[in-house]
């Protein structure tokens, strides 16, 4: 049974491609009814294979630690690109501890997304072609999380940023969403390229691209040394994992490249929920601890995800304040948490005395497992709430605790699994990545990732009482659907209890660890955690309790220029303005085009000129008229033998 | 009378010919041209067979094949002679530019 269950664990890959198949090729556009069934019934499937393949490999792997040291198992290898002897890819399952959480991650919340998806998305015109590119992404999503080397990562990697394009632009009659798309695309490509770069030295140094290849100790050994670029002396093992890493950088939206995440809510907000918050954003995250031994044998390289992490989670958070558009307050949420999960593997074995200490690696992975859930459940609360009001501004709710009664219950957990309130799931995984911080010895970002908590708190808070609390600032509601409402209820189960797992989750994921590792450093610190959280709720509460923005508002004009560059995200959408259109196309773009028009193109046209007008020379003597052909011919006779007789 | 003599009404024939085809502009008179060229060559032919030839029968019988084909050739051009004229009304060379087939 278990065997069988392994030999064929490309299934849970299978189910969505057939859906997507299925539903994008097989259905016309008013096959509702068929496109949700079917859609349904591949979410289920690709469930329930993940959930055999999970307990598979629970039994092959962790109940026999003997077997497998490194508790990394390959379930499934087929043969894919042979480029030369010794310089193969395969493609293939791998199934490791992480592995296994995304897979479990990816197929639960896609099915509570499909379900959410067919109440939301009801009176859509494009209702068949949103599951089927659902359906594409997860097919993707799995991919790039099951891949068993970096090549085929990069793959999927590439797919769904596809899939994420098409869906950020799925509403593409409107130009705010084609153009997001368009920039979500070109942001995260223009990070893809130095992936690719990355991929390619380390594969040719290491001649092969398998993740156990690239990670063992002996690849780092051989990289570990100086080279010269550019008149630079660089550590060719530093230059190789920063170009990896900032694949991640760009599809993990860290500062500067976050420009993209915000717009990407432009979407509908289903997508915003998997894509944009559970699952795909956190591919970075997953790379980065995919490839954490050779990141962690470079020099410098974890410093610069710590530095980069820290930075967006306090930056992303400082202008979630500020934000008065509920999906846009919950991306700059998420670009923050991702900060978290960024900087907890960036302190990961970056002791000042040099002990290992990868602590901070299973909090970051365990921050991602319930992050996604509390994120997805709040994204498609507010999703609930923008169908109900048809809007998304905040100045435009209010009131709606009588109206949206599961919404607002489901909401209010996440709001304080997100905060880190006890017991909920936010409160265990947050407070793992603290105490890394701590025990790193980075007590800075350990003071950002505090500050970030707090403000993360205020925020969520902020949000929940002006959408629920106070009084109406809006006309007609629709009552909750029962589909969505439905979703929502089911998430809040692991948003409330997956913290639970967090003993189970570290002891599998570093074995060598002894589990009571945990809480028991600092005892001081969960109580820490939680009062910064607390009084944040406390002081949202004291400002926007009332449910309307007239205390804030004040505030907001005493704190005048400081409140708008904030407000206006630190101008940085328009510094990447300016860089492009003013440096790049006006600088470069337009002068590349003037000589491509002018210089290449006329010398091409110049050639046809000169050689149009020689056609036109000699079509006068091609002119059908025989009596020309004659005279020529007897002019040439006479000519010829002119000449012979002359010679 | 010499064989330069008759060699030198040839090539006068030809060159009337020649000059014929070269400046007419009726079909009907370049066929005519095209005979006048092929007499002065079947006057080369007789010239030689009488003045040069061991047996002058042999070259005397090309002329008549010549006539004969020529006859045979004029027959055939004054029918598509005839069909153009039917269609267009004209023979002037100038205008029958179109070389399709």
């Amino acid at each position: 049974m278990v065997e069988q269950i392994l030999n064929h664990s490309y299934l849970a890959l299978f189910f969505p491609l057939a859906g997507f198949i299925i539903i994008g090729l097989g259905l016309g556009r008013e096959s509702r009814k068929l496109a949700s069934a079917v859609a349904i019934a591949m979410a289920t499937l690709a469930l329930c294979s993940s959930l055999a393949l999970a307990w598979a490999y629970k039994l092959t792997v962790l109940e026999q630690p003997g077997l497998y040291p490194d508790q990394t198992l390959v379930a499934t290898r087929t043969s894919w690109l042979n480029f030369a002897p010794g310089m193969s890819a395969d493609m293939g399952v791998l199934l490791d501890p992480i592995s296994v959480m995304m897979l479990l991650v990816v197929t639960s919340i896609a099915f509570l997304v499909t379900i959410y998806s067919i109440g939301y998305m009801r009176h859509d015109p494009g209702f068949v072609r949103f599951f089927a590119l659902l359906d594409l992404f997860v097919f993707a999503m799995l991919g790039l999380v099951l891949a068993t080397n970096i090549l085929q990562m990069f793959v999927f990697w590439e797919l769904v940023g596809v899939s994420s394009y098409t869906l950020i632009g799925f509403w593409y009659e409107k130009p705010a969403a084609v153009a997001a798309a368009k920039k979500a695309f070109i942001v995260t490509r223009f990070a893809d390229a130095f992936f690719l770069l990355g991929i390619i030295v380390i594969s040719q140094q290491a001649g092969g691209f398998d993740f156990s290849l690239l990670n063992s100790p002996a690849i780092a050994t051989l990289l570990n040394h100086q080279v010269a670029i550019l008149g630079l002396d660089v550590n060719l093992l530093s230059l190789t994992s920063l170009l990896i890493f900032a694949g991640g950088w760009g599809k993990s939206a860290m500062f500067p490249l976050h420009v993209w995440l915000p717009d990407a809510m432009e979407g509908p907000t289903p997508v915003s929920s998997i894509i944009h918050s559970a699952t795909m954003v956190v591919a970075g995250v997953y790379l980065t601890a995919r490839m954490f031994p050779l990141f962690a044998a470079a020099p410098g390289t974890l410093t610069v995800i710590m530095t980069v992490g820290a930075l967006t989670a306090l930056f992303a958070a400082v202008i979630a304040i500020t934000q008065k558009d509920i999906k846009r307050i919950l991306a700059f949420s998420t670009l923050s948490q991702l900060g978290y999960m960024m900087f907890s593997l960036g302190v990961a074995k970056t002791t000042p005395g040099g002990d290992i200490l990868v602590f901070g690696y299973s909090a970051s992975m365990f921050h991602v497992f319930t992050h996604a859930f509390f994120k997805c459940m709040l994204f498609l609360g507010a999703g609930a709430v923008i169908h109900a009001v048809h809007a998304g501004d905040l100045e435009q709710m209010g009131g709606l605790r009588r109206r949206l009664p599961w919404t607002y219950c489901a909401m209010l957990t996440a709001c304080l699994a997100i905060a880190g309130i006890f017991p909920f799931s936010g409160f265990w995984s947050k407070d793992a990545i603290l105490l890394a911080a701590l025990a790193s010895g980075h007590l800075l970002v350990f003071a950002v990732a505090l500050v970030t908590g707090g403000l993360t708190a205020f925020y969520m808070f902020r949000l929940f009482f002006l959408t629920f609390h106070g009084a109406p600032r809006h006309g007609h509601t629709d009552p909750e659907d029962p589909w969505m409402t439905c979703a929502i209820v089911i998430l809040t189960v692991p948003t409330v209890f997956a913290g639970g797992l967090e003993h189970l989750f570290t002891a599998t994921v570093i074995p060598a660890l002894p589990a009571p590792l945990v809480h028991s450093q600092a005892a001081w610190l969960p109580w820490l955690a939680s009062g910064v959280g607390l009084t944040a709720i406390a002081g949202a509460w004291a400002l926007y309790g009332q449910g309307d923005l007239r205390l804030a508002t004040r505030l907001c004009q005493r704190l005048g220029l400081a409140h708008r560059i904030i407000f206006n995200k630190f101008y940085l959408d328009e510094a990447y303005l300016f860089v492009t259109r003013r440096l790049i196309f006006a600088g470069l773009a337009q002068p590349a085009a003037w000589f491509d028009r002018q210089v290449v193109d006329g010398a091409m046209d110049l050639c046809a000129t000169i050689l149009q007008a020689g056609g036109q020379t000699i079509r006068c003597l091609q002119n059908g008229q025989l009596q020309v052909y004659l005279g020529a011919a007897i002019f040439g006779v006479f000519f010829l033998l002119t000449f012979v007789y002359l010679i | 009378m010499t064989l330069s003599h008759c060699i030198v009404l040839a090539l006068i024939l030809c060159a009337i010919g020649v000059y014929g085809l070269l400046s007419r502009r009726n079909l009907i008179g370049l066929l005519l041209s095209v005979e006048v060229m092929l007499n002065g060559a079947n006057l080369n032919f007789a010239a030689f067979a009488h003045f040069r030839a061991t047996d002058p029968v042999a070259g005397a019988i090309f002329p008549v094949f010549v006539m004969a084909v020529s006859a045979c050739e004029m027959a055939v051009a004054l029918a598509i002679v005839i069909a153009l004229y039917r269609g267009r009304r004209q023979l002037d060379v100038r205008s029958l530019e179109e070389l399709r087939g």
